[in-house]
């Protein structure tokens, strides 16, 4: 897999990778970056501007904002990419299950998710927070299967798709068995565009965690999220608008990063033709 | 001739398309009721038209899709009988060589990979050694081996196919139009490949094309299909030919000598939907021959059984 | 006779990279050129550029001169090149299933060109249209002309694509494999049909072609090309009875023929070469049997030959 490197090339590719890299450094090693603690309150030193001591100010606990937004990202970026992790996973299985064996197994899998298609993810994603319950395991599951439809709909295309390719038939002529012609063949050319595709809604998931934090509905406080952060900021955006307006940022320049670095590897790959014609 | 091979009895294979809520499903019937044999190391090649059926006869005859009735024999056994586990076994005896040699590879895969997926197809354990040979017997370098498909022209990948069919010895080769995506110039150096690779490993070929010249050329014995039926079946190369659809063929084929110009008797009509077959002799519609009675009756395959033909009116 | 398409040492480069080299055909009116060689060799480029369309691959004439019908191409404006396309010069291409727009009536797409290229009006382009279609023994040209192309076949495609290019009564036809996607009944049906154009309208045809069969059933004349030169030329009759090149006869004798004894079918050798690398002194060495050092170290001049020309140090004798 030269293809990711060979993306961060490429000029938007590159400045968004870097992007990438540089939250994702900071989330892993938060401890290590940031002399202050994300919840001890300093009520004396509240609502502070950026200053040479707190580099994005502190919020209206007396909390410095950087260390809390590097903690949020912990939260933000590992619920997003778990919770597509595992819908990824689970589509593949159901969308090369249905493709493979066809039949009424095809047949409900597609039914299903040509239903839960025709909703908004927010709007599966909130009731599924209702039945659950706040809190980061119900947001993860609910972008879970707020996502799977799609992971579940484009394995199932590639694989339609592959499945009359003359190599499959090759591979039949062969003597070749099921399990053979879906790990060599079916699930190897399926990956990329389906890994490209969960890069790209991964930017979808982290506004999603987002909003359900902005709702109250994600991490608990007081442990930050993105979402969580820009709740609260709401309440002061004209006494210290910073508390609202950094979250903010890092959600959409995150998110645009995502999305220019997935462009770019998208370009590598060559895949534009097939994400478009199968999702 | 030795005893056949492959002997195939009353073969027919009936395709559904469409249907739905709104629509009808339409049948048609992709190969009918065609027996014939081919004997240990003959050259039998098939030959027609697109929507002549030829390429669903050469996946019957291996089984790769199930035969609406009939029977293929292979080396004596049923092999539409067989159950998938046996199938699969057996498959290590037969082989197929496809026509694009674009899509019949996997792109992600080296040739090492596309080489070694026999072996691993069939459980068997692929020495280091068979590797170099095998790329060796179709013309390739050894050093390739690294490459993926898209490195590679259509005539080296074609070279490939061929070498991933014969990589477990099998005693029969499908063709279906190997050379039809290549250009002429190297159409002449795979069809002098196989030619040379029959010689040695006493193969046994059906050879599918649309090209009746290049037939003549290479196979011993001739079948002619038109709408899924044998019209005719050409006893060896130099036969002339008694169903009027063969002759149209053969005057279809231009040989390269201005001095044997000559003014075609091109077919009128329109090759009928094979959905929607007219009664009686299916090229009827076409023939400069057709009576009456090809309209109304379909002509059986008969007469001399060397050199059997489907006309009532045969040349 | 003179010549109505006529390509004075045409070179052509795409980027930085020399296609054409130097290559120097004509066609006149009732005359059936042949364009032959192998995928890669430079034939569809050479239509492209005799037809003013190689700027919409990023290609341009870096030498020599294209003239039709004397004036040369160069020099007209675009809007005259685009004028002489679909009107003076009639094309025909490859692949008769996308050539036709699937969602206007068959009828509609021959009409317009003659309302674009002669002015005629709707009732009079449509008079004319039903005529190029019987002339083409179309059956029922009414009821065709009312079709949409996917209600056809493919040769019936192909006799539209024709039809289309004949529509704006063109002096020259280019037409580029206009037979390779047909059934090879259809394809002797349309090689007919295009041969009696010829001789009844007095039109040029430059056909592009990779069959020397098709070569030795209708043309006059017939061109050679490989690796972006033009090897040999000349009239049909000798050069299939004696080719000079040996490409040329390579070539011939790539196709199988009726008494051709097993084995003598060998093909060519090795492969057309990237124009990135393209051999040194006569380009078709590395696959040729007569190859000296002289062809390795120099290109060999185009010398005369009968009526024709050949490019080879060491040309087979005329017959």
């Amino acid at each position: 897999m030269i293809a990711p490197l060979r993306a961060l090339t490429r000029p938007q590719g590159g400045i968004a990778g870097l992007w990438l890299i540089l939250v994702i450094v900071a989330a892993v090693f938060a401890p290590l970056l940031t002399p202050y603690a994300y919840d001890i309150q300093n009520l004396p030193n509240a609502y502070q501007p950026a200053s040479g001591a707190h580099w994005l100010g502190t919020d209206e606990f007396g909390r410095d904002l950087l260390t809390r937004l590097i903690y949020g990202a912990r939260t933000s970026l590992s619920v997003s990419a778990t919770a597509i992790s595992i819908s990824v996973l689970c589509g593949m299985v159901l969308g090369a299950a249905a493709a493979w064996f066809g039949g009424w197994l095809d047949r409900i899998v597609t039914m299903t998710v040509d239903l839960t298609w025709s909703f908004p993810e927010i709007l599966i994603a909130l009731i599924l927070v209702a039945i659950i319950g706040p809190g980061t395991t119900g947001v993860m599951i609910a972008i879970a299967v707020a996502y799977l439809a799609q992971f579940t709909r484009l394995t199932r295309a590639q694989i339609m798709t592959l499945k009359g390719e003359t190599f499959i038939e090759a591979a039949r002529s062969l003597g070749a068995g099921n399990a053979h012609i879906l790990f060599r063949h079916l699930l190897p050319n399926a990956l990329a565009p389906v890994l490209v595709s969960a890069m790209l809604a991964t930017g979808d998931a982290i506004i999603l965690e987002a909003t359900l934090g902005f709702f109250g509905l994600g991490a608990q406080p007081p442990v930050p999220s993105w979402g969580g952060m820009m709740s609260a900021g709401s309440a002061l955006i004209f006494k210290a608008p910073w508390v609202i307006v950094f979250p903010g940022l890092a959600v959409a320049i995150t998110v645009v990063a995502i999305n220019l670095y997935g462009d770019a590897l998208i370009a590598e790959l060559d895949i534009r033709a097939r994400l478009r014609r199968d999702a | 001739m030795t005893a056949p091979l492959i002997q195939i009895d009353r073969l027919s294979k009936r395709f559904q398309s469409g249907g739905g809520i709104f629509a009808k499903p339409r049948a048609m019937m992709a190969v009918r009721d065609v027996s014939l044999s081919i004997g240990k190391g003959e050259v039998l090649g098939v030959v027609g038209e697109s929507g002549c059926g030829k390429s669903t006869l050469a996946r019957l005859v291996l089984r790769l899709i199930e035969p609406t009735a009939g029977r293929v024999s292979f080396d004596g056994t049923d092999i539409t009988a067989l159950s998938p586990a046996a199938l699969r076994k057996m498959r290590r005896r037969m082989a197929m060589v496809f026509q694009d040699p674009y899509s019949s590879l996997d792109p992600r895969h080296t040739l090492t990979e596309v080489l070694a997926e026999p072996f691993a197809a069939q459980g068997e354990p692929l020495s280091p050694d068979r590797l170099p040979e095998m790329l060796a017997a179709v013309g390739l370098p050894a050093a390739m081996a690294a490459s993926h498909p898209h490195q590679l022209s259509g005539g080296q990948r074609q070279r490939v196919g061929i070498a991933r069919a014969l990589a477990l010895h099998p005693d029969f080769v499908v063709l279906d139009e190997p050379t039809a995506s290549l250009d002429v110039s190297i159409q002449a150096q795979i069809i002098a490949l196989l030619a040379d690779l029959r010689d040695r490993l006493g193969l046994t070929y059906l050879f599918i094309s649309h090209d009746l010249g290049l037939v003549r050329y290479f196979c011993d014995r001739i079948v002619v299909m038109y709408l899924g039926t044998v019209v005719e079946v050409l006893p060896d190369t130099t036969a002339a030919p008694r169903h009027p659809y063969t002759r149209a063929l053969m005057q279809s084929n231009f040989a390269p000598d201005p001095a044997r110009r000559r003014a075609i008797e091109p077919l009128t009509g329109e090759i009928p939907s094979p959905f929607a077959l007219p009664p009686g002799c299916a090229f009827a519609s076409r023939c400069p021959r057709a009576s009456d009675r090809c309209r109304r009756e379909t002509p059986a395959l008969g007469g001399d059984p060397a050199h059997p033909v489907a006309c009532f009116h045969p040349l | 006779m003179t010549a109505l398409l006529d390509l004075q040492s045409v070179s052509v480069s795409i980027g930085k990279v020399a296609l054409l080299d130097g290559i120097s055909l004509s066609v006149a009116r009732g005359q059936i050129l042949g364009l032959v060689g192998e995928s890669g060799s430079g034939k569809s480029l050479t239509a492209m550029a005799a037809m003013g369309l190689l700027p919409l691959i990023g290609g341009r004439v870096t030498q020599g001169a294209v003239r039709f019908d004397g004036q040369d191409m160069a020099a007209m404006t675009e809007a005259e090149r685009r004028k002489l396309r679909g009107g003076r010069i009639g094309f025909v291409t490859q692949n008769p299933m996308t050539a036709l727009d699937p969602v206007q009536r068959i009828g509609e797409q021959v009409d317009v060109v003659s309302r674009l290229h002669l002015g005629l009006d709707r009732k009079a382009a449509r008079a004319r249209t039903l005529d190029l279609l019987t002339q083409l023994r179309i059956p029922e040209a009414a009821a065709v002309a009312e079709a949409w192309p996917h209600q056809l076949s493919g040769g019936m495609k192909q006799r539209i694509v024709i039809a289309m290019a004949l529509a704006g009564e063109p002096d020259l036809i280019i037409a580029d494999e206009p037979t390779t996607a047909l059934d090879v009944t259809v394809q002797a049906q349309i090689i007919q049909i295009l041969g009696n154009l010829v001789r009844e309208k007095g039109v040029a045809l430059m056909l592009i072609t990779h069959d020397m069969g098709v070569v030795a059933q209708i043309c006059d004349r017939v061109a050679v090309l490989y690796g972006g030169r033009l090897a040999e030329e000349g009239a049909v009759a000798p050069i299939f009875a004696a080719p000079a090149h040996p490409y040329t006869s390579a070539l011939i004798g790539c196709i199988p023929q009726e008494g051709m004894a097993k084995g003598a079918l060998r093909g060519i050798p090795g492969a057309v070469p990237s124009a990135l690398a393209f051999p040194t002194g006569c380009r078709f060495h590395p696959r040729c049997d007569r190859a000296s050092e002289l062809c390795r170290s120099t290109v060999p001049p185009t010398d005369p030959r009968g009526d024709g020309r050949v490019a080879c140090h060491h040309p087979g004798a005329l017959a």
